[in-house]
């Protein structure tokens, strides 16, 4: 019996075994690169999507646990309002690198915006300590996340 | 927005390039006597001066990009060198990377096809100029040809060629087959910096919007049809090879296709990565460990501290040394120690391969297309031209991905399928089978006199050569001159001897890691002048510039990093400032300063980096400023947490549990401050990386007077 994902708005059939990660459901079997693998333990935040809402670390989620939960991935994330606005934020202050780790930043930078418009740092550093850069674009993550609260704004979105 | 082209593998075919070389005579590079039109993918027949630059029909301007983008910002930084000449808006290049080929595509500084030593931009900054002068003489020739006027009336503007005086333009596109019919002019106009609107100018990144939806393609998501997907184990002791393996189980497992036995490696290959290692995860191997079983770092430090009771190879020598320490007012003496460090890039090794009808092709980011050419095709038992290398987007290498060794494996594995194959390594298992940054002993020994200047310096280096494996020819008469790169600083000593002792180990392979020989040498040289600074009650700072070789750029560094960061500004007890200056072999120099504040507890907060660099010309200031940025904090992972140990011949980190690296709650806001020099750039990929360790370091001297002559700091604390 497949089991049956509903990821971007979209219904999608995964026939694997129940403990398979999502990560390598959504990669290998979807094909749907954009969330990354990085350790496959927990420790790194590469692989991290949305379940209904929440940050959730795809290579820790076996499909079985999933149910009926809404999944969202990079590549959906700019359907969401605070997707939109940490993408932007992203570009406008040059966040990326060698790229390999920023699906899973945007990931856990959007669900944070989505829940707390406002983070203080304290509160930006609890939700983001869990996503490695090797890179080392800490700073400017932490400033577009800064800047894409900001573009929640009516004023800000005038001003554009 | 332009997207990099070549993703799956949609590059120039090696043919197409080659063809436009065989139809000009060969020597596509300089000097090439005729232009010829080229069949491109966008249909129409374009015009292609060299194998840098092509222009379609339509007006579509190509760049094939010899240098790999992983992370650097080489992506954006070549085209605006390209366009500024070309005189077309940046957003109007696309890239291409290039195939695997050192006759075209080579860096001319490496003489081979590598995207390393920080010299893409040092190499390119000529070339690449060049050749959109030459593709912009030739439009405007052409123009002038079709309008029967002069051609020092028209000038090229947008992407187009205009004459002023009677209002006419003509589309580069419109121009592309007429240009391709004229010779290639043998000198070239290169514009004025005063004429600049790209170079020097913020650029946004062209690879950013790929990289934030999740379409830019990473080895790692490369997909083909009938792929399938392998896990590896490779035996945990270098050497080793398998004795015997029982893999009943993990034949059971849904999706497991085949389970093949290399000498040295088992390799499961299955529908999906997840089924792959879960399968992995059940086989029962033992190993023979071979000779290596009993390697550990205890025994590792023991045949270091041996080899430097040897003389070294004199790697700089001035004076009389020896002398002038026995007779020095004050004399210091230290011994410093770096140990084994890993890449952990991002994004863990892979490769993937098809072998068919007598060829193979590749899919993987590396950083030296033409040694994967060359050891693909070892392995495969192909003549290299049969081999296709299709470059892909690099999540992270700082050296790592250089090397060959994965693709070996997976051109062994692919040998024994019909079927394309991706093979992944798991994080363990990349952390574990490394080309490890060597460990290094360092001898130091110093002669001051009454005025506190210093009169003697002595380094002895003890290490492996991995320049040695990587370019035997460098290495004259036993000096690595990477390993003894930076050994006085960038200081001038009357009386000086660095030598280097050169000790090779078979249980581990070692390579290079970001920053090479600077990042090892600064840590040491940086801390022993503050041990000199404080040993003759001098600022650290202050006795920095007293010994400053006689160059104003490093003096303009150093002070305005004093400015910057407010040197003499008191700090709190338990904290404290630390400085270090480095210039490393591209020619960049860099200062930092490091606030750190040390608890009672005894952890170590790196509070905030100061960070000052001239790297002569800036082609995109934000650039440099990131690559310092991130620099830093992949400097600051090792410098706080980085160690590979061995015990039993076995590495014993392996995910990012055990091997640690900083994360945002402990990453400092590093302020980078830009001065302009020079007329050359210079790459800024290593620097960040190779002075924060000192100026940490330092730091935790000046809060609670302990001396870290060992890393990682908290290892030494
Ligand atoms: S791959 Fe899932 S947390 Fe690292
Ligand atoms: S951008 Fe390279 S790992 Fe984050």
């Amino acid at each position: 019996m497949p089991y049956r994902l509903t990821i971007n708005g979209e219904t999608r059939e995964v026939d694997a075994d129940g403990d398979t990660p999502l990560l390598w459901a959504l990669r290998d079997i979807l094909g749907m690169t954009g969330t990354k693998f990085g350790c496959g333990a927990g420790l790194c935040g590469c692989c991290t999507v949305h379940v209904d809402g929440v940050a959730t670390r795809a290579c820790q989620t076996p499909i079985d646990s999933v149910g009926t939960a809404g999944i969202v991935t990079v590549e959906g994330v700019d359907r969401t309002d605070a997707g939109r606005r940490v993408q932007q934020a992203w570009i406008d202050l040059e966040v990326v690198q060698c790229g390999y780790c920023q699906p899973g930043q945007i990931m856990s930078a959007a669900a944070l915006l989505a829940g707390n418009p406002e983070p203080s740092d304290a509160e930006i550093d609890e939700a983001m300590s869990g996503n490695l850069c090797r890179c080392g674009t800490y700073s400017r993550i932490r400033d577009a996340i800064r800047r894409a609260a900001r573009l929640a704004k009516p004023a800000m979105e005038t001003a554009q | 927005m332009t997207t990099p082209a070549a993703r799956r593998g949609h590059g120039p075919s090696r043919r197409a390039v080659l063809s436009a070389g065989i139809a000009v005579g060969g020597g596509l590079l300089v000097g090439v006597p005729l232009a010829a039109p080229v069949l491109s993918k966008d249909g129409p027949a374009g015009f292609a001066p060299n194998a840098f630059v092509r222009i379609a029909r339509n007006g579509t301007v190509t760049l094939t990009m010899p240098y790999v983008e992983m992370g650097q910002g080489t992506y954006t930084a070549v085209p605006m060198l390209i366009a500024e000449e070309l005189e077309v808006p940046l957003a109007a290049v696309t890239l291409e990377h290039a195939p695997a080929d050192d006759m075209l595509y080579r860096n001319p500084i490496m003489g081979a096809q590598e995207t390393d030593g920080s010299l893409s931009m040092r190499a390119a900054w000529e070339p690449m100029r060049r050749a959109g002068a030459t593709a912009r003489t030739m439009l405007v020739a052409a123009a002038a040809a079709e309008w029967r006027v002069d051609a020092a009336e028209c000038r090229a503007a947008e992407g187009f060629v205009v004459h002023d005086r009677t209002r006419r333009r003509i589309a580069y596109g419109d121009l592309a087959e007429r240009a391709a019919t004229l010779p290639v002019p043998q000198q070239v106009t290169l514009k004025d910096a005063s004429a600049f609107t790209l170079i020097g100018r913020p650029q946004k990144r062209l690879d950013s919007a790929d990289k934030i939806n999740g379409t830019a393609i990473f080895g790692m998501d490369v997909r083909l049809p009938g792929m399938k997907i392998a896990a590896v184990m490779a035996s945990p002791v270098l050497g080793g090879r398998i004795a015997s393996l029982d893999d009943r189980e993990a034949r059971r497992v849904t999706g497991v296709r085949e389970i093949i036995r290399l000498d040295d490696a088992v390799a499961v290959v299955a529908d999906h990565w997840a089924a792959a290692k879960k399968a992995l995860d059940t086989l029962a191997v033992t190993w023979d460990d071979g000779p290596n079983a009993g390697f550990s770092t205890a025994r590792l430090k023991g045949e270091l501290d041996a080899a430097s009771q040897r003389d070294g190879v004199v790697g700089d020598e001035a004076g009389d040394e020896a002398g002038a320490f026995a007779g020095a007012a004050r004399r210091a003496e230290a011994i410093y120690r770096l140990p084994l460090l890993a890449h952990a890039a991002m994004e863990p090794l892979n490769c993937t391969v098809h072998l068919h009808g007598g060829r193979c092709d590749v899919w993987v980011g590396t950083q030296a297309a033409s040694r994967a050419q060359a050891a693909a095709a070892a392995a495969a038992g192909l003549p290299q031209d049969l081999v296709a290398i299709h470059n892909q987007y690099l999540g992270g290498s700082f050296g790592r991905r250089a090397e060959t060794d994965n693709i070996v494996q997976a051109v062994s594995i692919a040998r024994r399928l019909d079927h394309p194959v991706k093979v992944v390594w798991s994080r363990e298992e990349d952390t574990q089978h490394d080309f490890y940054r060597p460990a290094y002993h360092n001898t130091l020994r110093a002669g001051l006199d009454r005025d506190g200047r210093v009169t003697s310096w002595f380094h002895r280096v003890v290490g492996p050569s991995p320049l040695a494996r990587w370019l035997p020819p460098a290495v004259q008469n036993g000096l690595d001159p990477d390993a003894v790169t930076s050994a006085t600083g960038p200081y001038q000593f009357p009386n000086r001897h660095v030598d280097y002792v050169r000790h090779e180990e078979h249980a581990f392979r070692s390579g290079f890691w970001r920053g090479v020989g600077t990042t090892h040498n600064v840590f040491v040289v940086e801390s022993f002048i503050d041990e000199l600074a404080m040993a003759s009650g001098t600022d650290p700072l202050e006795f920095r510039r007293r010994h400053l070789r006689d160059d104003p750029r490093l003096r303009a560094v150093l002070d305005l990093a004093a400015e910057k960061s407010g040197w003499s500004k008191p700090l709190p007890p338990g904290s404290g400032r630390g400085i270090s200056l480095l210039q490393d072999f591209g020619g960049t120099i860099l200062a930092q300063v490091a606030e750190v504040s040390v608890e009672d507890s005894g952890s170590l907060r790196v509070d905030r980096v100061t960070a000052v660099v001239d790297c002569g010309k800036l082609v995109n200031p934000d650039t440099v400023i990131a690559q310092i940025q991130g620099g830093v904090i992949f400097g600051l992972s090792a410098a706080l947490y980085g160690q590979i140990t061995f015990s039993e011949g076995r590495v014993e980190q392996g995910n990012f549990d055990s091997y640690a690296a900083v994360r945002m709650n402990e990453a400092p806001r590093v302020a980078v401050h830009l001065i302009e020099s020079g007329a050359m750039p210079f790459g800024v990929g290593e620097s960040g990386t190779s002075g924060i360790a000192p100026a940490v370091a330092n730091a935790v001297y000046a809060a609670i007077g302990k001396r870290i002559r060992q890393l990682p700091i908290t290892s030494d604390m």
